[in-house]
């Protein structure tokens, strides 16, 4: 079971988009923290996915456990939210 | 949450520009369509920053707002879109079979609009560092280069279109290009040379390794043709638009013919040698890769598979 969702995104980027299209077709609700508004959390980003790219999406489970998508990748998004 | 049929009229794999300009006319003629898509809904057209060559915006257009107004024209004649991957076709006694993240699915006429992806360019570092400096996508990436310096490898359209959109970000940016001249537009030249305190081109300069220390990229290492002297380029991220890949490595084992380089060949009526298989767009051989052409051929390639859907009907009954 899904606890919450947080995507990274930016401002210009099309996979972000479709993260979020993906999850409202979905119904799932998550929160957005866009670094073009919010570059201070850039690090925080960086940090979660290992990697200088977004969207970065982080799935928290209710035991606490998160899965960190990275990119547009159903392989890992859709059972990461299923 | 909208339950997918499982039995279509046609299905489009790939929601670029082709696709949706294909699903545009044959909903608009009530033929039912349904798209595919694994990436971005517009395709490279999304990913580019802004778009000057597309005719009806004086002022030009984003690529992200021209493929979302796409989307919306189709959706709103009745398309239906599914993100999702489409893994296996086959022909069946009814049509075309196909195995998909959503299941299998059965359609009269196919049409394949998958597009292409910016091409790797083999050189060692590439795949070590990618995402983490090595990067395909400057909107998407390039705000993590926030004051910090670039290399961009490549001399054509985008390569000059995504250099210019970076300079929003980075305090510099290399510009590596391996021919003696841009292949890029005279108009998107003359941006780069309006940035010229930003953007330093190296023209006869190749691309042979990025290196990296401690995780990070720190430099790509160039050869100057002219001299052959190899050259440093101390850098934070590299950004690669070196050519185009047709997406069509999900196609291997269907019999679909493809060329050398992996587009699809079609006859004058835009289908492959498969009945009722149609290609179209920037993964067929022929195509100009170009926004523009691949709405026409979207427009051609839905008229064809009408008069396909009719023929059949006409046989059928």
């Amino acid at each position: 079971m899904v606890k919450n969702i947080t995507i990274f995104t930016t401002n210009t980027c099309a996979y972000c988009v479709m993260v979020k299209k993906y999850l409202t077709n979905k119904g799932v609700g998550y929160e957005e923290v866009n670094l073009d508004q919010n570059p201070e959390r850039q690090a925080e980003a960086q940090k979660l996915s290992g990697a200088l790219t977004v969207p970065v999406t982080v799935v928290t489970h209710q035991d606490d456990s998160q899965d960190v998508i990275v990119g547009f990748n159903l392989g890992r998004l859709a059972p990461a939210v299923s | 949450m909208e339950e997918i049929s499982k039995n279509h009229e046609v299905i489009m794999i790939g929601a670029g520009p082709t696709a949706l300009t294909a699903a545009i006319y044959t909903t608009r003629e009530d033929i039912e369509t349904l798209l595919f898509e694994r990436g971005a809904i517009g395709g490279l057209a999304a990913v580019t920053d802004h778009i000057d060559n597309y005719p009806g915006f004086p002022d030009g257009v984003d690529g992200l707002v021209l493929a979302d107004s796409m989307r919306k024209q189709a959706e709103r004649f009745g398309a239906k879109i599914e993100l999702g991957e489409v893994t296996a076709i086959a022909k069946d006694k009814n049509g075309i079979k196909l195995t998909t993240t959503s299941g299998e699915m059965h359609c009269k006429a196919l049409l394949i609009a998958t597009g292409s992806d910016y091409k790797k360019i083999g050189v060692p570092g590439e795949q070590e560092y990618y995402a983490r400096g090595v990067h395909y996508c400057a909107t998407c990436d390039g705000a993590f280069y926030r004051d910090k310096k670039i290399v961009v490898v490549g001399g054509g359209n985008s390569a000059a279109q995504e250099a210019v959109f970076l300079t929003r970000f980075a305090s510099h940016i290399d510009m590596l290009v391996r021919a003696d001249h841009f292949r890029a537009s005279d108009v998107l030249q003359d941006e780069v040379a309006k940035h010229k305190d930003k953007i330093t081109v190296h023209f006869n300069t190749t691309t042979d390794e990025i290196v990296g220390e401690d995780g990070k990229v720190i430099k790509v290492i160039g050869t100057d043709k002219a001299s052959g002297k190899k050259k440093d380029f101390e850098t934070d991220g590299v950004f690669i638009f070196a050519g185009l890949n047709p997406n069509t490595q999900f196609l291997n084992g269907t019999g679909i013919e493809l060329d050398a380089i992996g587009l699809i060949k079609t006859n004058d009526d835009l289908m492959t040698n498969i009945d009722g298989v149609f290609a179209a767009g920037d993964v067929r051989h022929g195509a100009t890769m170009q926004i523009a052409s691949a709405t026409g051929e979207g427009a051609t390639v839905a008229l064809r598979i009408r008069e396909y859907l009719e023929g059949h009907k006409v046989i059928n009954e």
